[in-house]
């Protein structure tokens, strides 16, 4: 990613626009390649909701549909706040993508302190699959599966969420030193696409884990 | 003409300047990364081989002959799990691969620098994560992993070596995020889709596929990971998963797999071919295009691993077909490379031989592989020897020759001299020897039944068997050859010139070694790849300007 608005002497490239697209384009490629990674997830997660469908319905209607859908509009206000931020990079106004920088990024704190919250009730409703899991009866084992895929996917979505706000605050001290304008402004757009893709698959997830199988 | 290079050349290139280990180990020189790939997988390639010597030596006699049945299990596990994923998938890619990708691109270096340092770095924890977890513990699941075995049996021991081959992915991920980037962005002026030389067909090609494929198997071996650490039924039936479904997810990523396992070799024939028969690639066009559609149709190829996995016989009907189609694109290569050379003045340096082992021993590993992806003879031979040998025809006759024709093609230019030609082509005879004796026995065998994977078989099979040890310790000798020829040639090796083969590609118009830059000034590509007649003419031009006299 480039880290500089100017090109240094290993740089492969002619121009710094010729390297920011490039940037541009390695973004999109490894989007590409998560796509597939949570692809997999959710390919086996419809599979079980089919083939499994009574307990996995289990395992949906016991999940906390308020704290679900509160983070869910938490997610997408982070994600348009930092399109903000990706405005405002384009005009060279750094101190508004600072200011909506540390907006998204505390929306997206926000969301995992709520994930948190749920997941410590979940564990004190022994919801967390293992010996002492707390459904019965004969479709437990799949509320169980149901519930190692909801840890799963939620553990995974946090750690891509970690790293886009890790990423957003290196934004915003490079905001700080007001190198962003119109000439140069690519991290900005990099990391708003990787915010936006993992808005995305949360955008996924929420159905699939709250809301498929629960009526 | 031995001796050290001329204290210009080392000042200028990219294996003088800056000598400190610490220069090496944080480079974002693509051509240091290939050879620190280059160090590291020649080692892992070394452990492996020890594995399948173990394998050969336990089959000498069918009691078994040195090995307890469990520890035969590790070694194989051993052998597969390190040959495929610590040396067949990176092998040409991040060596030959990283090396060459911007000097034929006519560029400075990749797209992203520092994302091909990480690459490596990946690479080597992950490779010590695999190895720390075959010897401490040991696996006896094949390299497939396949559950409930890798569920329930192991315990726990399959939990680095998944976590390392996982870790893995994301180095594979990394290079092809790098190379295709670098082949849209990075092309000289002049250089258009249709002129780069086919190397770059193939390297994209392989590229798309680590991109695309490598995301399942990470998400398929972290859901087993998580299986192990949780006890939750994911793939293992006792817990309420379904074993079949691990299948299904490993084999979307690990039979396009298998083409990353053959097209970079692909590419590095199709130089070879070209240069040393002097001819322009019969069909480019077509060469290039069949590299894009052998990734492709390696993606809705899988089911056929599963034709016996009770898999329904609709879903078999409908891969069979689709694995005969694989074959068109392939052929098409081979048909090529002998319209290449037809008419050609072929010279049979040890390049050639290897790319010349390669069409034949891949044609036949590509053939047999005809009658796997037919249902009905697939029943009888699937799980027996046949399926080894045909793979190995593929991946060691096929993969390994290239890699080594692609190290001796490319030897001068990376190191700046030349190995012995004799001890090249003798090493090239004797691989080839020694792989067709250790391993067309194992279509007989499998033909009349052996199974893959046993520690012991009935006696009326040891024939064989000890006809296939045999041709692996020749095998094992050919394969130490280039080990100490190419040291040796380090170090007392004569002094490579430029373009020793008088090949087109723009690598070989830079010094040999290259510098740091690669290039004084940025090349400008006027001609196709693999224009002779163009490069021939400037030669003599070249000649003619120092007043040398006119070849």
């Amino acid at each position: 990613m480039p880290d500089s608005p100017v090109l240094d002497h290993h740089s492969p490239y002619e121009t710094p626009l010729h390297r920011d697209e490039s940037a541009i384009a390695g973004m999109w490629l490894f989007l590409a390649s998560e796509a597939l990674l949570f692809g997999g997830l959710f390919l086996v997660c419809l599979i079980y909701s089919h083939t499994r469908s009574a307990g996995w319905a289990e395992g949906v209607r016991h999940t906390n549909l308020v704290i679900g859908g509160v983070n869910t509009m938490i997610l997408i206000t982070s994600g348009a706040v930092y399109t903000m931020a990706v405005e405002a990079g384009k005009r060279g106004d750094n101190r508004r993508v600072v200011r909506a920088g540390l907006g998204a990024a505390a929306l997206g704190v926000a969301f995992l302190v709520l994930k948190g919250v749920e997941w410590a009730l979940e564990f004190r409703e022994h919801l967390f699959p293992g010996p002492d899991f707390a459904l019965h009866g004969p479709d437990a084992g799949a509320a169980e599966l149901f519930y190692s895929f909801y840890f799963l996917a939620t553990f995974l979505h946090g750690m891509h969420m970690v790293v886009g706000i890790g990423l957003i605050l290196w934004i915003c001290r490079k905001a700080r030193h007001g190198i962003f304008g119109p000439a140069w402004n690519t991290p900005v757009d990099i990391v708003g696409l990787y915010w936006s893709f993992v808005d995305l698959v949360w955008m996924l997830l929420f159905p699939l884990l709250y809301l498929l199988g629960r009526a | 003409m031995s001796g050290t290079p001329s204290p210009a050349v080392q000042q200028r290139s990219y294996l003088w300047q800056d000598g400190t280990l610490r220069s090496w180990l944080l480079t974002r020189d693509h051509k240091r990364i290939g050879l620190l790939y280059l160090g590291s997988i020649t080692a892992f390639f070394v452990l492996g081989s020890i594995g399948a010597a173990l394998v050969r030596l336990q089959l000498l006699e069918p009691t078994g002959a040195i090995l307890s049945d469990a520890t035969y299990n590790r070694m194989f596990t051993m052998h597969g799990v390190v040959m495929v994923w610590l040396f067949l998938v990176p092998s040409i890619p991040v060596t030959l691969g990283n090396f060459l990708v911007p000097l034929m691109l006519g560029a400075r270096d990749l797209a992203f620098p520092r994302l091909n340092l990480l690459s490596w770095y990946l690479f080597v924890a992950s490779g010590l994560l695999v190895v720390y977890g075959l010897f401490r513990g040991g696996l006896e699941t094949g390299w497939t992993f396949y559950t409930p075995l890798s569920s329930e049996y192991t315990q726990g021991r399959v939990l680095p070596v998944v976590l390392g081959v996982f870790l893995n992915g994301f180095s594979s991920i990394a290079t092809g995020v790098n190379f295709i980037v670098s082949i849209h962005q990075l092309r000289a002026p002049g250089m258009t889709w249709y002129r780069l030389p086919l190397m770059l067909w193939a390297l994209y090609a392989t590229s798309v596929i680590f991109v695309l494929a490598t995301p399942v198997l990470a998400i398929t071996l972290l859901l087993l990971a998580f299986e192990h650490l949780f006890r939750v039924g994911v793939f293992d039936p006792t817990l309420g998963g379904d074993p079949l479904l691990f299948q299904q997810l490993f084999w979307f990523y690990s039979h396009p797999a298998v083409y990353i396992m053959i097209l970079p070799g692909m590419g590095v024939v199709s130089e070879i071919v070209s240069t040393f028969s002097h001819k322009p690639v019969f069909g480019y066009r077509f060469v290039a295009w069949s590299s894009v559609s052998i990734a492709a149709i390696g993606f809705i190829v899988w089911g056929h691993h599963m034709f016996v996995a009770g898999t329904s016989l609709y879903s078999a009907i409908v891969f069979s077909m689709f694995s005969f189609f694989v074959s068109v694109p392939s052929a098409i290569k081979v048909f090529n490379w002998l319209g290449t050379m037809h008419g050609g003045s072929i010279r049979l340096d040890a390049p050639m031989l290897y790319a010349m082992g390669f069409i034949g021993l891949f044609t036949v590993g590509g053939l047999t592989g005809l009658f796997l992806a037919s249902l009905a003879s697939d029943v009888h031979l699937t799980q027996t020897y046949f399926v080894v040998a045909h793979f190995h025809y593929i991946m060691v006759g096929g993969m390994v020759s290239a890699y080594f024709g692609g190290l001796h093609y490319w030897w001068p230019k990376i190191t700046g001299r030349m190995y012995p030609e004799i001890w090249g082509r003798v090493a090239a005879a004797l691989i080839f020897f020694g792989f067709n004796l250790t391993f067309f026995p194992q279509f007989i065998l499998g033909y009349e039944g052996m199974p893959r994977r046993y520690a012991t078989y009935p006696a009326q099979f040891q024939v064989l068997n000890v006809l296939s040890s045999a041709g692996a310790g020749i095998l094992a000798v050919a394969y130490l050859l280039p080990l100490i020829y190419f040291t040796w040639s380090l170090f007392r090796g004569a002094q490579a010139p430029d373009n020793p083969w008088g090949a087109t590609g723009l690598e070989w118009q830079t010094a040999s070694p290259p510098p740091v830059e690669n290039f004084a000034e940025t090349p400008v590509v006027t001609t196709d790849a693999y224009d002779y007649a163009a490069r021939d003419g400037r030669a003599d031009a070249a000649r003619v300007d120092e007043g040398a006299p006119h070849a």
